[in-house]
């Protein structure tokens, strides 16, 4: 199972290296997200430093929106999808796989997100363990649901917009502890923010149990 | 069911819908006449007889909707499917209801229509959910196959009530620590007629639920036999071209 993870993992991350589109593409419009809610949000009453945690991870849920949708484009074109299904990988490990690739990327974006936060909003961070934890936590919580929830769609003529849907109300739970998190972490009592990170963990652990016994009979039928 | 039904309604759905009306009637005279005013919230206690019991069904739609959801896992039987989104369709009006008397409520006890209190906040994404899911089941995939539809709404159907409990908790966490609840909701000591007038209420919505699932559930599998029909005739009418095709050709 492990094993045609990593292999779909390195398929999709090759797709991504060699197609560019989440560095030419996803991460722009991240940083743009980033200076549209300085303009709309006035920069110099300090609301910018004061809502930095929920607008950073409201970009992230945005950018992974389109890092979701992307994943299973390029399954789309010439039969992918059948060829995933005749390959006889491990369906587990193609979601693992699809889903660590998401997470890789999404991983990326964080990271650019949280410099452009650091440097445009002019926020302090306090914990830096709660801050890696809480992303990595989150960013597995957005990977697994999303996958999960991508292949549903997959197969669907309205697919780009039937998921945000069906997505962002799941995802709710991952957006109140990932900003109540990184409140506790960017400026905040580290300390407040561990429970916090332990629900994107529970998130997390509930939708990478759903999508292994899932994803099988939902790529069979897509 | 007979082969050409001229209604959804049945011996048993015509009983429920008498109890119903009678139940709804009784209800109205217990809120509005019979029980007494609250002390804090004035009149405006009365619109929590309907409120409440819209909530508990709202909620309780979602539980059926996850059980046939798991149910048609097991059985893959039609009627599993369809109940599944009947459920979700009656529930999301309850949904609706409970979130515009809350707001009603609101007003005058809050002074304001909407407040990020944790019930309005997972009562509102419980509507988007639900809407999400029957979204889901409207649209056709490219190749239009309805086990390949029934997985899909099977599995988001299944993943509503863990959704709305890990919204709902987390949520309900979210606020609590921003403030503790600044007005006591329903009065913790109500009792009775007021008490009374609220399960009333509750038993009332069930059975109207109900009453209306039966319905929304024939409607459903009404429309799933007249899109098989349809498929039936379509095929009829192509063989039919094709018997006259190779008819004139001869």
């Amino acid at each position: 199972m492990f094993h045609d993870a990593a292999l779909v993992a390195g398929k999709d991350l090759r797709v991504e290296l060699r197609s560019k589109v989440t560095l030419q593409q996803v991460a722009p419009f991240a940083v743009l997200m980033l200076i549209l809610f300085g303009v709309a949000l006035d920069p110099d009453r300090g609301v910018l430093r004061r809502a930095s945690s929920g607008l950073f991870w409201v970009a992230v849920l945005f950018c992974a929106l389109l890092a979701i949708q992307r994943a299973f484009t390029i399954e789309s074109a010439d039969g992918g999808r059948d060829a995933l299904r005749l390959s006889g990988l491990d369906p587990a490990g193609i979601f693992l796989g699809k889903a660590a690739a998401i997470a890789v990327q999404l991983i990326g974006l964080e990271i650019v997100l949280a410099a452009g936060v650091i440097v445009m909003y002019g926020t302090e961070v306090t914990g830096w363990p709660l801050l890696a934890a809480t992303c990595a936590a989150a960013t597995v919580g957005l990977a697994a649901a999303g996958t999960l929830y991508g292949v549903l769609a997959a197969g669907l003529r309205v697919r780009e917009t039937l998921l945000p849907i069906l997505l962002l109300p799941v995802l709710s739970p991952v957006l109140i502890g990932a900003t109540k998190a990184f409140e506790a972490a960017l400026g905040g009592a580290p300390a407040d923010g561990w429970p916090w990170c332990g629900l994107l963990v529970i998130f997390a652990l509930l939708y990478v149990a759903a999508g292994t016994l899932a994803f099988g009979p939902l790529l069979e039928e897509s | 069911m007979s082969a050409h039904p001229a209604s959804t309604s049945s011996s048993a759905s015509r009983a429920l819908g008498v109890l119903s009306l009678g139940g709804l009637a009784l209800l109205l005279g217990y809120a509005l006449v019979w029980s007494p005013a609250d002390v804090v919230q004035g009149d405006a206690v009365r619109i929590m007889y309907v409120h409440v019991p819209t909530a508990i069904v709202a909620f309780a739609a979602c539980g059926i909707t996850s059980l046939a959801s798991a149910m048609w896992l097991r059985k893959r039987s039609e009627g599993w499917w369809v109940l599944g989104g009947a459920a979700a369709e009656v529930g999301l009006v309850f949904t609706g209801l409970c979130l515009v008397t809350g707001s009603i409520w609101g007003r005058p006890t809050w002074g304001t229509y909407w407040d990020w209190d944790p019930r309005i906040t997972s009562t509102t994404l419980l509507f988007v959910l639900l809407v999400g899911y029957l979204a889901l089941r409207q649209v056709d995939n490219e190749r239009g196959d309805a086990a390949q539809r029934g997985m899909r709404g099977a599995v988001v159907g299944l993943l509503l009530v863990p959704n709305v409990a890990i919204v709902h908790y987390s949520v309900d966490w979210w606020r609590s620590l921003h403030q503790p609840a600044t007005i006591t909701r329903l009065d913790p000591t109500i009792e009775g007629t007021m008490l009374f007038t609220l399960v009333l209420g509750i038993a009332v919505f069930s059975v109207v639920y109900v009453w209306l699932l039966l319905h929304r559930f024939r409607v459903g599998w009404l429309e799933e036999r007249a899109g098989d029909r349809g498929i039936d005739q379509a095929l009829i009418d192509r063989r039919a071209e094709a018997g006259v095709g190779s008819g004139g050709s001869q």
